[in-house]
């Protein structure tokens, strides 16, 4: 049954291995020049003193790539699903060849056994493996943008996770609807519903955040904003590499945000400099602004308010959303193997 | 007799509709069993139930004795070649041999070739670019090459042309004398059956309506012509099976073990067509709506 399964899925595998080799020669070649990028221009910046422009230039290099790399682990499982998982069992009854295969001196059971085995762990190692590459590939860049988070779904072990359960749910609607385009459909489907699910409902409960309350400081971005809709504000980014920040505030002991009857008296001489300048958008400010004496004083009632999930998560992110997707996996499998032994045909 | 087939209460279900429904018989071991019936009297349904490709909804089945897919062993025993005898397209012939290996502990791998030769298919065509009778012949050596103790065959032969039609049932009468494999075998068209079965089963609506060795139904069957009469003038050891009257003549089919001795009539011998169209009006007559309500496979 080996062999047959490894005869009959030998096309799907060398398209896949395909695919993995043009990976592999796009990283090689494009990757190299990435390292020596982030090497002679970033690792040397604070030398040359001028950080931003050299972080901002690795960062919007290879922009095509970058598009294409992310969107290929994005879109691979999903192809595994549809592909490979769909068409399975359904091929199979819309040729009516499930009474050829099925009534050889093989059980229905060590049959799906040994589809699933192999296509399922073939289905993960390519996952995988263009994880590997990818994440590596992006590694210099990264390394600049320290907003792990926002890539999460692209780089690491996650796909892994993403392709065992696109393919098992192909193969599942394939048994239960026993028509491959039909069941490649709702794989489709049910694949970026679980996907956004996953990401927008469940991600985020997996751990409790931290809560962590930080003195203002000057930083790039420091402002005050004169918003039309919500008035006067002030407004303190976020200086947490890496992590992922779920809120950030400026509030005082009580939790309240500064109200725009303090902002003006504090800030007043900011709002009425000539220049009509609210915000502070450069690291030193002008000390001629009023910038300085308006900071001080909402820095001495306020602080910053940030409910995040520190970069040390990432990796028990990452273990626990791929251990979701597999287990959504296997419970659809044991649910193929009951299907297929109790319930058909 | 010990029963290649046997079942008791078989029956299967789709949402409301029985495709079979309490179907009790037995089938002998070492015969051609040809087993006819109209259309969705569950022949398909049953033959499906016997290679574990269809679990029961309600009733047993055996086949060889043992319960249909229970494992490799009982699934070895048999030999299937389904309706319309489907095969992977993409695949070539001898593909399909390999996959027979691949598949079948007990294959005979000098057999199928030698069989494949015979038939005069090319090793290296794909099986999609087969002709019907090709690919039935095709799905019969594979069928055969596992060593099966029992062949069931669903229709093999109902989508071919009459030409491939005689070629496969001349190939299936070979390899039931060079094997001597028990086979079953079922078809609406009798003509067929005729040529290679020497046991009939007619099936109607779920029940069997005849059974016996072919050669024995024939001899004990007549089809009685004279002056018309009425069916209870006739001796209590003759069974009506069929009549039909004019104003002046009758004619009945009757099965009677002992030979017809009255001068009245004139005897003549029934053919297999005439006992199997018999037997299915005389179910469907004893049927009040006609042809009872059961789906069709598929």
């Amino acid at each position: 049954m080996i062999r047959f399964t490894s005869f009959q899925f030998r096309i799907q595998a060398a398209i896949a291995v395909g695919v993995l080799v043009l990976v592999a020669i796009v990283v090689a070649i494009t990757g190299p020049h990435l390292i020596h990028l982030y090497d002679t221009t970033v690792a040397n910046c604070k030398a040359k003193g001028d950080c931003s422009s050299a972080k901002a230039a690795l960062s919007s290099s290879d922009s095509f790539l970058q598009t294409a790399l992310g969107e290929l682990l994005l879109v691979v499982p999903a192809l595994i699903g549809l592909f490979w998982g769909a068409p399975l069992i359904a091929r199979e009854f819309e040729t009516g060849t499930f009474r050829l295969v099925w009534t050889q001196s093989v059980t229905r059971m060590r049959w799906l056994a040994v589809k699933l085995g192999i296509i399922g762990l073939t289905s993960m190692a390519v996952a995988g493996l263009a994880s590997l590459m990818v994440s590596w590939w992006f590694s210099p860049i990264d390394k600049v943008n320290v907003s792990q988070f926002t890539s999460f779904d692209e780089r690491g072990i996650v796909a892994i996770g993403y392709a065992a359960f696109a393919l098992a749910f192909g193969v599942t609607a394939g048994l239960l609807i026993r028509r491959t385009l039909p069941a490649m459909f709702a794989t489709l489907v049910a694949f970026v519903g679980a996907r956004l699910a996953v990401t927008y409902w469940v991600r985020p409960h997996l751990m409790a955040p931290v809560k962590t309350a930080i003195p203002l400081h000057v930083i790039f971005g420091t402002s005050l904003e004169q918003n039309s809709a919500t008035g006067l504000a002030f407004f303190e980014p976020v200086n947490i590499p890496n992590a992922w920040i779920y809120s950030n505030e400026v509030a005082n002991n009580s939790g309240h945000a500064p109200s725009a009857k303090f902002l003006e008296s504090a800030c007043h001489s900011l709002l009425s400099a000539p220049s009509g300048g609210v915000q502070s958008n450069t690291p030193t400010p002008n000390p001629n602004s009023g910038f300085p004496e308006c900071f001080a004083r909402v820095a001495a009632k306020f602080h910053q308010v940030v409910i995040y999930q520190p970069a040390s998560r990432y990796w028990a992110f990452q273990w626990y959303e791929t251990a979701i997707f597999v287990g959504l996996a296997v419970i659809l499998a044991g649910f193929c193997f009951w299907w297929v032994r109790r319930r058909l045909v | 007799m010990t029963a290649a087939l046997e079942t008791s209460g078989l029956g299967k279900q789709y949402g409301q509709k029985w495709a079979l429904h309490d179907c009790t018989l037995a089938i002998p071991e070492g015969k051609v069993v040809g087993l006819v019936g109209p259309n969705g009297a569950g022949k398909s349904t049953l033959l499906n139930l016997a290679v574990g490709l269809l679990a029961p909804t309600s009733g047993t089945i055996e086949v060889l004795g043992g319960r249909p897919s229970d494992g490799p062993s009982q699934l070895g025993g048999i030999g299937f070649v389904a309706q319309d005898t489907p095969t992977y397209e993409g695949m070539s012939v001898a593909k399909h041999l390999r996959m027979g290996a691949w598949l079948n502990p007990h294959w005979d791998s000098e057999l199928a070739e030698r069989r494949i030769k015979q038939l005069g298919l090319d090793p290296l065509q794909k099986a999609g670019a087969l002709s019907g009778g090709q690919r039935a012949q095709l799905a019969l050596v594979l069928a055969l090459a596992k060593k099966p103790e029992i062949l069931i065959l669903d229709e093999p032969v109902a989508s071919l042309d009459p030409l491939a039609r005689r070629e496969f049932l001349q190939t299936l009468m070979e390899v039931v004398a060079e094997h001597g494999v028990s086979v079953v075998l079922s078809s609406h068209l009798i003509a067929d059956l005729e040529r290679v079965c020497d046991y009939l089963v007619v099936l109607v609506a779920s029940h069997v309506q005849l059974s016996g060795d072919v050669s024995a139904l024939l001899v004990s069957h007549y089809h009685l012509s004279g002056p018309r009469r009425k069916r209870s003038t006739l001796p209590a050891n003759q069974e009506v099976i069929e009549e039909s009257h004019t104003d002046k003549q009758s004619v009945f089919m009757v099965r009677s073990d002992d030979p017809i001795i009255d001068p009245a009539w004139i005897v003549k011998p029934v053919t297999l067509d005439d006992l199997v169209l018999g037997y299915m009006r005389q179910a469907r007559e004893a049927e009040p709506h006609g042809r009872p309500d059961l789906g069709v496979l598929r």
